[in-house]
């Protein structure tokens, strides 16, 4: 197990690398360059003198090598946007909130969803089928942005149960968990559902059920455990999105978090922060998909991790 | 059946009693985050608070390096240079009180006063004028506004930022602690205003070095000497504002505390400001109907001006004079401001705004003694000129392209201006093209666009910030328009002029007419301004027409 986990950290670097090169050299295609409106007002030689100052006016493959030298070193660099501030410490300020939210709106969402999924496999056809399906459809198909917009005009602002906006505290972040839920609450409900009606349908099922296991043995021992597999392999994705933050909630409900960072850094062309927080996305993701293969041997030890290793 | 039933129920009950376990754990570890913040909210409803929003974070609280109007309006609250501007755009006392100019408008002796303070204790002297200064136009610095700023204003301010020259040979010295003698370039009549802006606030050298690469990172590593000072610092979240009881003007001060959320979505903006969260709030123009009427409703007219740019050397078109004056008419300019903007803005007649500048000596306003160069739509007049241009030109058909951002409305802009300018001109076809901001800016400073709408807010309060923009090769002129004439209106504002102010306001008068009526080299477009709605009790916050858009000095709550 610890060899496993040891050769797929030695692949996350060089995944890593990987993603550094190529976002590198694809950044430096955006349009624009970080100094924005401000060089609207220098004259061409005054430009120059401020290019020269940030290493902008290297050749592409200096400013690479500049930038992967710093990059081993643990050093990303400092903000254009937010002059001299250094991009590590800004992507831990801005990973904090979206991370709480981004946890909340997972746990809220998926353990309802799968409760949901489940209720409506065991009745199913029957009325929580039907509504637990219409929640599915609308909780896809609605743009969170409608959703949020709604939550923060009627609870918000017309009942004034909770605060509309801002972040200074857990009741500020009720409201944006619940927005940020839908979506994987729909989903895994919809996926379990599905699974759910066909795991119940098979053979083992049936056998159990003729050696006289309960309803409830035979949804929770025997079901669901096999039911959960292919909503583990969803899971993974849909945590890092969550995770990682959105920018439509995130704005709308004021919250300082990294998704409204990541789009902001890429309008601004500021070209550390955009390194940045790929590379941060990109080690967030691949330790994701490590944690969900190690779940999936635990939920289904017929999936080993290892060829024939303890 | 009817078991198995509870049993889901039972299930489903204990895993609600453990996600709301869950969510209760969050909650007793985030209350003691949150609870300074509670104080807050309990503090606000107490005198001489006031609750706002920004829509960004500050992106920074280094006088030397801020570029844009957050920066400089909390730089102005909590900082103070030689001079501060008060109501209607007049020069107050600041750190200086007061300034003697030399014959030759070359040399300003600006007296300090010995009362003020930085927030460590120290005084505020002339030499963290000179220290600052200096710093603002040092190539290593990297700075964007000090060259701007200073360069061909302060005596050698260019020559050091293009490391011609040490940085110690900048104009400016300080005579004793308490006396800043300032050389200028060229005489520049405007310089008390110019005095009053971010980029010439003082720094305190001794905690700037001190502070290295942290220097204004954080509200405890800055040094402030204004009327208030910054006392939390959030990023991206929030920070505080609270009256500095060291200020030497403290008395003056009601406003205790100003309380900032960053919330970038207007229409979060607008349900904090229904909620009583905020006290004032800014109406983008779909609200601005909804609210029509509301006396809590202000309209504030921005020095901001919104012009076409036509660019000369592209198109062979445009380099026609006909054609630009035919563009310059045929546009609906108050259809344009009514609907598509639907903010308040007003159209435009010229290039330097209404309520800006004022006659030295009748104090008349230059919008009024100017008038409308263009009117606001003349379509028939518009063909005649195309007709004419089209003839000139040898064809009957002619394809320009506009250039447009992503930006609010803009998309809405560049439609309005095609129909208007296809359906008045015939033969005319405009190609629209949509590029990200960033990329707009570099499209326009590689002169890559033919059309383009473009907007201009003063730096300081004088014609020239706006009159200088199209001289010849001017850093924001980009569009080849030449003129000697003009060219050398211009140059006498800051040269034989410069101490006549009567004769300077009638160059700048003739220069206005050569831009717009002789050679239609840009088309007036709009004035902008913002629709807000305040809370009926804040009383005394100046809007401010350049530096930081709101004075809270002397701002105060009823």
């Amino acid at each position: 197990m610890a060899r496993y986990i040891l050769q797929r950290l030695g692949y996350m670097i060089i995944t890593l690398f990987i993603i550094a090169t190529v976002s590198f050299f694809l950044m430096k295609l955006m349009p624009g360059s970080p100094l924005g409106a401000a060089q609207e007002k220098l004259s061409e030689s005054q430009l120059e003198i401020v290019l020269d100052k940030y290493g902008l006016n290297d050749p592409i493959p200096v400013q690479y090598y500049t930038y992967m030298k710093n990059l081993v070193q643990g050093d990303l660099g400092v903000s254009f946007q937010f002059d001299n501030r250094e991009v590590t410490g800004i992507l831990l300020d801005r990973f904090g909130p979206s991370l709480q939210l981004g946890l909340q709106a997972l746990i809220l969402g998926s353990v309802i969803g799968i409760l949901f999924g489940l209720i409506a496999a065991v009745y199913h056809n029957g009325v929580i089928d039907f509504t637990s399906t219409i929640i599915a459809v609308l909780g896809t198909s609605i743009p969170s942005f409608v959703f949020a917009g709604l939550l923060q005009y009627y609870i918000g602002v017309k009942l004034e149960w909770l605060p509309v906006a801002t972040w200074d505290g857990f009741e500020y972040s009720i409201l944006p968990t619940i927005a940020l839920a839908i979506f994987p609450l729909a989903t895994s409900a919809r996926f379990m559902r599905t699974e759910m009606v066909e795991v119940l349908g098979s053979d083992f099922i049936t056998t159990a059920r003729a050696k006289g296991v309960g309803k409830f043995g035979v949804v929770f021992k025997h079901g669901l455990r096999n039911a959960l597999i292919p909503l583990i392999t969803i899971m993974g994705p849909m945590a890092v999105s969550l995770l990682t933050g959105t920018l439509v909630i995130e704005k709308i409900f004021g919250v300082p978090g990294i998704g409204d960072q990541f789009v902001n850094s890429i309008t601004q062309n500021d070209y550390p922060i955009i390194m940045g927080t790929t590379l941060f996305f990109a080690f967030f993701f691949i330790l994701v998909i490590l944690i969900i293969d190690i779940l999936y041997g635990i939920v289904d030890p017929r999936i080993r991790l290892t060829g024939g290793d303890k | 059946m009817k078991k198995s039933n509870w049993l889901l129920l039972v299930f489903g009950l204990v895993l609600t009693l453990f996600l709301a376990a869950c969510s209760g754990g969050d909650d007793s570890d985030s209350s003691s985050e949150g609870s300074d913040s509670e104080g807050n909210a309990e503090e606000s409803s107490a005198e001489q608070v006031l609750n706002l929003i920004e829509v960004d974070e500050i992106p920074s609280m280094d006088p030397s390096m801020a570029t844009d109007a957050i920066a400089f309006q909390w730089l102005g609250a909590t900082m103070e240079g030689l001079y501060r501007l008060g109501e209607n755009g007049e020069v107050k006392p600041g750190i200086a009180t007061d300034h003697e100019v030399s014959e030759d408008s070359l040399t300003w002796t600006f007296n300090l006063r010995e009362d003020a303070t930085w927030s460590n204790g120290d005084p505020v002297t002339a030499h963290d004028f000179v220290y600052s200064w200096r710093r603002a136009v040092d190539p290593d610095t990297g700075s964007s506004y000090g060259p701007y700023m200073m360069g061909g204003v302060i005596k050698n301010a260019t020559a050091i930022n293009q490391g011609e020259m040490d940085v110690e040979e900048l104009g400016v010295k300080a005579e004793d602690d308490y006396t800043l003698v300032v050389e200028l370039e060229n005489p520049t009549p405007y310089f008390e205003s110019l005095a009053t802006f971010g980029t010439y606030l003082p720094l305190n050298q001794a905690f700037v070095e001190e502070q290295g690469d942290q220097f204004a990172l954080e509200a405890d590593t800055i040094l402030y000497n204004g009327p208030f000072t910054m006392t939390e610092w959030n990023h991206n979240q929030n920070f505080v504002i609270e009256k500095n009881p060291d200020y030497w003007d403290a008395d003056s001060v009601d406003l205790e505390k100003i309380n900032l959320d960053i919330v970038k979505d207007t229409s979060t903006a607008v349900n904090m400001y229904e909620t009583g969260e905020i006290d004032r709030v800014g109406l983008s123009a779909e609200y601005v109907d909804q609210y029509a009427g509301d006396e809590r409703m202000r309209v504030i007219e921005e020095p901001t001006l919104f012009y076409l740019k036509m660019n000369q050397t592209r198109s062979e078109a445009l380099a026609n004079l006909n054609v630009r004056k035919a563009i310059q008419l045929a546009i609906d300019k108050q259809g344009y401001t009514d609907v598509i903007l639907n903010n308040g803005s007003v159209v435009a007649g010229g290039l330097v705004p209404a309520n800006f500048v004022n006659h030295p000596e009748t104090g008349e306003d230059f919008r009024e003694i100017n008038g409308d160069l263009v009117p606001v739509v003349d379509k028939e007049k518009a063909k005649e000129y195309w007709n004419k241009a089209l003839e000139e030109l040898g064809t009957d058909s002619v394809e320009i392209e506009m250039l447009g951002d992503d930006g609010e409305s803009a998309e809405k802009t560049a439609e309005y201006f095609q129909e208007q300018l296809q359906s008045t001109l015939p033969g005319l076809t405009i190609k629209i093209k949509s590029v990200p901001f960033q990329e707009r800016i570099r499209l326009n400073e590689e002169m890559d666009y033919d059309l383009q709408v473009s907007g201009w807010g003063p730096d300081y309060i004088d014609p020239l910030t706006f009159m200088n923009l199209f001289v010849t090769d001017g850093p924001n002129n980009n569009m080849g328009y030449s003129n000697e004439k003009y060219d050398e209106l211009i140059a006498s504002t800051s040269g034989e002029l410069a101490q006549d102010p009567a004769a300077r306001w009638d160059a700048f008068l003739e220069a206005e007419k050569i831009l717009i009526q002789e050679d239609a080299a840009i088309s007036p477009l709009y004035q902008r301004a913002r629709t807000q709605l305040w809370d009926q009790d804040i009383q005394g916050v100046i809007v401010n027409p350049a530096g930081p858009q709101y004075e809270y000095k002397w701002a105060h709550i009823e």
